[in-house]
């Protein structure tokens, strides 16, 4: 079963570049595993390191006061590109619960909850306050509750996001999404009973 | 207006069809015909599959190839893999299968190839179907009127236990492209095209169908290379409503229906397309007459201009995000704002992906490199889709045109679309590749993509620059998109 997920209260990586794919997120090369653990190494691996493996100290992550932070502040459209569901696994496995950007690609958004990522959709207006806000408090907390749909910036400001509503039972109650759709097996049969199969792989 | 009357788009009949449930509140629970599974995003799946005790509700709808991990040298059958890791993969898809009853055109076999090339070809993928992969580029198979998409690795393990997925409904998006292509311009310029238009995230929540003349003058193999890279505008899936066309492409392939069964497919195949009347969400129209060559310049795969333009400058973006992107897209590309794409140094031109890599791809290319060589110092790499795409060009002897030409004829795979099995290029080089991304880093690190069709690639892999495709077109009898 999935932990239901809490809300919490982080610093800021923020990344403004639009239009960040899965394969910057974590390149293809990481993708020979078998196994969804130890991907942080790869995350943003071309932009954090040098073609000899060495940091590169000016890439946001690389900064000593950026570990540990658990929401990334993201340009427009964060994550379009292959559907490699890698790329929230390695965000996670660093240490991030929430991508904040005024829009996500659709493999990305649907990835992202199923493992408890929160993909946090803001106004252009709010995503540029919120860079502002950053830029001039670079350890401003926020404050991510999913429960109330409220990201709290600091002491005072306040919004609300829209986030889709199953989505977010399914994270709150840590239910599981196969044993949702298995517990509805009866339906399932029904309509495999009135549909033949369009096609036999074994045939 | 009452149900059976009300106009209804191709994706709303799909849709319609295939909906188990659909609770109040909740996404509706989606029926899936066909799955497709390959070795990179699968084994996660599997994993938690054993955990839960469960089988593979139905391996008899479900087909697993392996193609983005695996070697392209003819090394012969069994192709030894070099790298551990992606050998372990392998051996792990193999396991999976094995364990699960799922049949696997697996290493070694006649029908192994690039997941999305060989579902069309052995006529599993079929009109009016939904279609799924653990692959962005699953769209491929909505050139046959399916809904299909790329799912991630949750929602592979997702169909392999209930053989559904929780799906909202998506919006709809009418791309029609009237008028008709010009010589050397063909399928790939239109999608470029429709990109560099709308962006990499025009159509994010939408589905894409493909209208219009020039659509309609397709052949299948055209449309599978427009529908493929609807993802690259965001689109989840892209689709072509079916026609003569397509019940040509499939009659009498492998898992296509045959005798009665066919002729009850086709009529019920002939009611799919969009209803006069059907309202989209949205909709655009390009005019094919006009588009050009396409080539794409930066860092994804709406950066792109017709073959005769010249690189934009970041201060005419219209705001701050834009311009610091195309900024740093010029600067990973080492391009300068004003100057000509066209004449740009190639090194390595890259023949093949599950965009271009099938038969007609490879007779385009051929046609423009018979009887003549690549460039001195640039390396032209062919890779096929599949393999009985591979056996075909063999058959016409497009092997022998490539290999007189210079260049080198590989087994199928994904190879330097991905770069996960050792086809990659050297930091700084620069490729002009036939794939569907362009993306830093995407076909070796520090390797910089010119997206572009198989005419294009193969006349800059003559010239060794990027080159127009027209003039070459012009002196040679090449029969461009056609059916």
């Amino acid at each position: 079963m999935p932990e239901p997920v809490t809300a919490f209260t982080s610093r800021v990586v923020p990344l403004p570049a639009e239009n960040v794919d899965t394969d910057q997120i974590i390149p293809a090369r990481f993708l020979k595993t078998t196994d969804k653990a130890g991907l942080a190494e790869g995350l943003f691996y071309n932009w954090r390191y040098g073609p000899d493996g060495t940091p590169r100290p000016d890439f946001v992550l690389n900064r000593p006061e950026m570990q540990g932070r658990a929401i990334l502040l993201a340009g427009a459209n964060f994550g379009p590109g292959s559907s490699r569901e890698h790329a929230p696994w390695a965000l996670l496995s660093w240490g991030i619960r929430a991508v904040i950007s005024t829009g996500f690609a659709d493999i990305f958004r649907a990835n992202a909850l199923k493992n408890g990522l929160l993909p946090i959709v803001v106004s252009s207006e709010r995503h540029a306050a919120l860079f502002g806000r950053v830029a001039a408090d670079p350890d401003v907390e926020l404050t991510v509750d999913l429960a109330a749909q409220t990201v709290r910036v600091g002491d005072a400001d306040t919004f609300a996001f829209e986030i889709d509503p199953f989505a977010r039972r399914m994270l709150l109650e840590g239910t599981d999404e196969i044993g949702y759709v298995l517990a509805r097996l009866p339906a399932i049969e029904a309509w495999e009973a009135a549909h033949p199969a369009r096609v036999n792989t074994l045939g | 207006m009452p149900e059976t009357t009300r106009p209804r788009t191709l994706v709303e009949k799909i849709w319609e069809e295939h909906v188990v449930l659909q609770e109040e509140g909740a996404p509706a629970i989606l029926a899936i015909d066909l799955h497709l599974v390959h070795e990179v995003t699968s084994p996660q799946a599997f994993t938690g599959l054993r955990a839960r005790g469960l089988p593979v509700r139905h391996p008899e709808r479900t087909v697993a190839t392996a193609d983005h991990s695996i070697p392209t040298l003819p090394l012969g059958r069994g192709l030894p893999i070099v790298d551990t890791q992606a050998a372990f993969q392998v051996s792990e898809l193999e396991r999976n299968c094995r364990d699960f009853g799922i049949p696997l055109h697996g290493m070694g076999s006649e029908t192994r190839g690039i997941v999305h090339v060989i579902g069309p070809e052995l006529g599993l993928s079929q009109p009016g179907m939904t279609i799924v992969c653990g692959d962005s580029h699953t769209a491929t198979h909505g050139a046959l009127g399916a809904l299909a998409f790329g799912i991630g690795t949750s929602e592979v393990e997702m169909v392999l236990a209930t053989q559904c997925l929780l799906q909202r409904r998506p919006k709809t998006y009418e791309v029609r492209v009237d008028g008709r292509l010009a010589p050397g311009v063909s399928a790939k310029d239109i999608i470029l095209a429709l990109i560099a238009r709308i962006g990499v995230g025009g159509g994010t929540g939408h589905v894409f169908e493909y209208t219009g003349e020039a659509i309609r003058a397709l052949g299948m193999e055209q449309r599978m290379t427009i529908c493929n890279m609807s993802i690259e505008g965001g689109a989840r899936a892209g689709l072509i409503a079916p026609d003569e066309t397509t019940f040509e492409y499939l009659h009498g392939r492998r898992h296509a229906p045959r005798g009665a069964a066919w002729d009850a497919a086709v009529a019920r195949w002939r009611t799919l397309p969009s209803d006069p009347g059907a309202a989209y969400d949205r909709s655009i129209t390009l005019d094919a007459s006009a588009l050009e060559p396409m080539v794409t310049y930066g860092t994804n795969p709406g950066m792109g201009i017709p073959i005769t333009g010249r690189i934009p400058a970041p201060e005419d973006a219209p705001d701050e995000a834009r311009r610091r992107a195309l900024e740093r897209a010029l600067a990973y590309m080492d391009l300068r704002p004003g100057e000509p794409i066209a004449g740009r140094q190639v090194d390595v031109v890259f023949l093949g992906s599950c965009t271009n890599s099938r038969i007609g791809d490879l007779r385009e290319a051929a046609a423009l490199l018979r009887g003549r060589h690549v460039a001195p110092g640039t390396r032209l790499l062919v890779v096929p889709g599949s393999q009985q795409v591979k056996a075909q060009a063999e058959r016409e002897g497009l092997d022998e045109v490539f290999r007189a030409a210079g260049g080198e004829w590989r087994e199928s795979g994904c190879s330097m679309c991905i770069a996960m099995n050792g086809d990659q290029l050297e930091p700084g080089q620069y490729a002009i590749s036939t794939s569907n991304r362009n993306f830093e880093g995407r076909q070796g690190t520090g390797g910089r993509t010119f997206l572009a069709s198989p005419l294009t690639a193969a006349a800059s892999a003559i010239a060794g620059v990027v080159a127009d495709p027209r003039p070459l077109v012009d002196r040679t009898a090449v029969q461009v998109g056609g059916r």
